[in-house]
């Protein structure tokens, strides 16, 4: 019986694992594609698409244009969580509850209707289309979720150190930038690195705000209208790429917290 | 001007505390509250001339195109949200109890890496293997299987494995997590008390596990209504879900109130769902 169930298990998981990596080990495998069609037979391994991407003006402009709405709106939302979670955590304001609520109800609703308000409301108030303001979106997305883990990480252990930092005579500036934030560290660069991944990821509300300068994914929409195209393989695995970075660095976080 | 007190922890009524909050909640009442109110006010405007109706709804379920793009987005969610759990919970099964506990979280890392690939790039990959002259029709032509290629781009399909794909990836991490909170007492007392260990998965594991399984369920099911990327990408048009009819109206026509009205509905369905679910959820802690 336990052998029978160990055999299933084993060809299960392949199962599932060859499920996932299917569409992955396909992209990757036909962006070293030779010839201009991404399909059987494999003719590589050749970089001709890769050259191609990198020498497209309009791609590395809208890869340079993610990174910038991903970290500025990062950063933003990772400040302005914290600056809150703190507040909350460490003062005792009437409505606690309610207000912290509110902080985090855009994690129940879809990107796509929190683009679409903020399009209604841009387009009725006359704010262009711009990176701007999809990086105003970004923030909306982000905030609740870095105000979410840096509000669940700040415990009583911290507390007492910013106490005897006060009562050592530090002012609330001086506790907050040379005590709390050196000790919440790990949560804040969670906190950014995962908004990072997300707003580098996200593509309908870029889609929605913005129109000549535009996002990365965005661009790639643009690119699938061409049909299949290696280049479009080749700038997929390239993101992929950067993805796995993000990733890495956000475990390494959570590990260097763990451990501390 | 703080009166200097023994109590390090300044009061309440000073200034410092709102100082600290204004920033995080003026940004969600003026881009998150504030949009939500304006499309509520344009889902009640005329899409020509402006003034006053309700004809934006009432378009919702007097048009059959309209209403049926939201059978569809309810059946082809439903379907995802069922294979996918039932796909994920063997394999986070399999990753918590049959692997050895230090490579647990590298066959976890390796099982979600796909998770993190752009959202659009995800589904055009699919297109890659799914495409009439794609890899598995090459395969199966190529085996001598079919001698004509099989129509698995643009149908509801396609949508649905593209969905199935994300969804058994995010399943698999909530159900992992759960199925690694269980005390192994359980088990052990199961078998103390006689249970093989088919018994002891249905009646002690598998009920344990089921709040877990309706919270993932419920998240796939808030996502997957919601998204746009996908439908669009492998199920093409000829059937519509309804982010794919919201953004039509935005795309071809400018039509703020009508896309502002079938949002609305769509947001209305999903709060329903998610109180039917946190009704069952309180049933079954009861």
């Amino acid at each position: 019986m336990r052998r029978i169930i160990r055999v299933a298990s084993w060809l299960y998981a392949l199962a599932v694992y060859g499920f996932i990596f299917l569409p992955v080990v396909v992209l990757v495998l036909f962006s070293l594609q030779a010839t201009s069609f991404p399909i059987p037979p494999f003719t590589g391994p050749s970089l001709r698409w890769y050259d191609a991407v990198l020498s497209d003006v309009r791609l590395t402009s809208a890869l340079v244009n993610s990174l910038l709405v991903a970290s500025i709106s990062s950063a933003t939302a990772v400040t302005l969580g914290f600056l809150s979670a703190w507040g909350f955590a460490r003062f005792v304001l009437p409505g606690s509850g309610l207000l912290r609520g509110l902080i985090t109800l855009p994690l129940t609703v879809s990107y796509l209707i929190i683009g679409m308000g903020l399009l209604v409301l841009f387009n009725w108030a006359g704010v262009p289309k711009s990176l701007l303001a999809a990086g105003i979106g970004h923030v909306v997305i982000n905030l609740p979720l870095c105000f979410a883990i840096i509000y669940s990480q700040m415990g009583d252990h911290q507390i007492n150190i910013e106490r005897a930092a006060r009562d050592l005579g530090a002012s609330e500036w001086k506790v907050l930038l040379l005590i709390t934030v050196p000790v919440m560290a790990p949560a804040i660069f969670a906190g950014f690195f995962l908004s990072m991944t997300f707003s580098w990821d996200e593509f309908v509300i870029s889609f929605l705000l913005t129109r000549f300068d535009t996002t990365l994914p965005v661009e790639i929409w643009n690119l699938l209208r061409s049909g299949l195209n290696p280049k479009t393989n080749a700038v997929g695995s390239l993101v992929f790429a950067v993805s796995i970075v993000l990733v890495v660095l956000f475990e390494l976080t959570l590990l260097r917290r763990r451990k501390t | 001007m703080n009166s200097a007190g023994n109590n390090s922890v300044p009061r309440a009524g000073s200034a410092l505390p709102w100082a600290l909050v204004t920033p995080a909640l003026g940004w969600t009442l003026l881009f998150f509250v504030l949009p939500f109110i304006a499309m509520g006010f344009s889902s009640l405007t005329a899409h020509e001339g402006g003034g006053f109706t309700l004809s934006n709804y009432s378009q919702f379920f007097t048009n059959p195109s309209y209403w049926q793009a939201m059978v569809n987005s309810l059946e082809v969610t439903a379907i995802v949200t069922v294979v996918s759990v039932l796909l994920a919970y063997p394999f986070a099964w399999i990753l918590a109890e049959q692997v050895p506990e230090r490579w647990q979280r590298l066959a976890l890392m390796l099982a979600v890496l796909p998770f993190w690939t752009s959202y659009v790039v995800r589904s055009y990959s699919w297109l890659l293997v799914l495409a009439q002259n794609g890899v598995i029709n090459r395969a199966l032509t190529g085996s001598g299987l079919i001698t004509e290629p099989l129509q698995l781009a643009n149908t509801r399909l396609a949508a649905a494995t593209g969905f199935v794909h994300f969804f058994v990836m995010l399943l698999t991490l909530t159900i992992f997590a759960n199925l690694k909170q269980l005390s192994p007492s359980y088990r052990k007392a199961a078998a103390d008390l006689g249970a093989g260990p088919v018994r002891t998965f249905l009646h002690v594991i598998l009920p344990l596990t089921l709040p877990g399984i309706m919270v993932g369920a419920f998240l796939t099911f808030v996502l997957c209504i919601g998204d746009y990327i996908t439908p669009q990408i492998l199920g093409g048009n000829n059937e519509l879900l309804m982010p794919q009819l919201v953004m039509m109206q935005i795309g071809r026509r400018g039509d703020f109130p009508l896309a502002s009205a079938l949002s609305i509905i769509l947001m209305a369905v999903v709060t329903v769902a998610y109180l039917a679910c946190a009704r069952w959820l309180k049933i079954e802690r009861a």
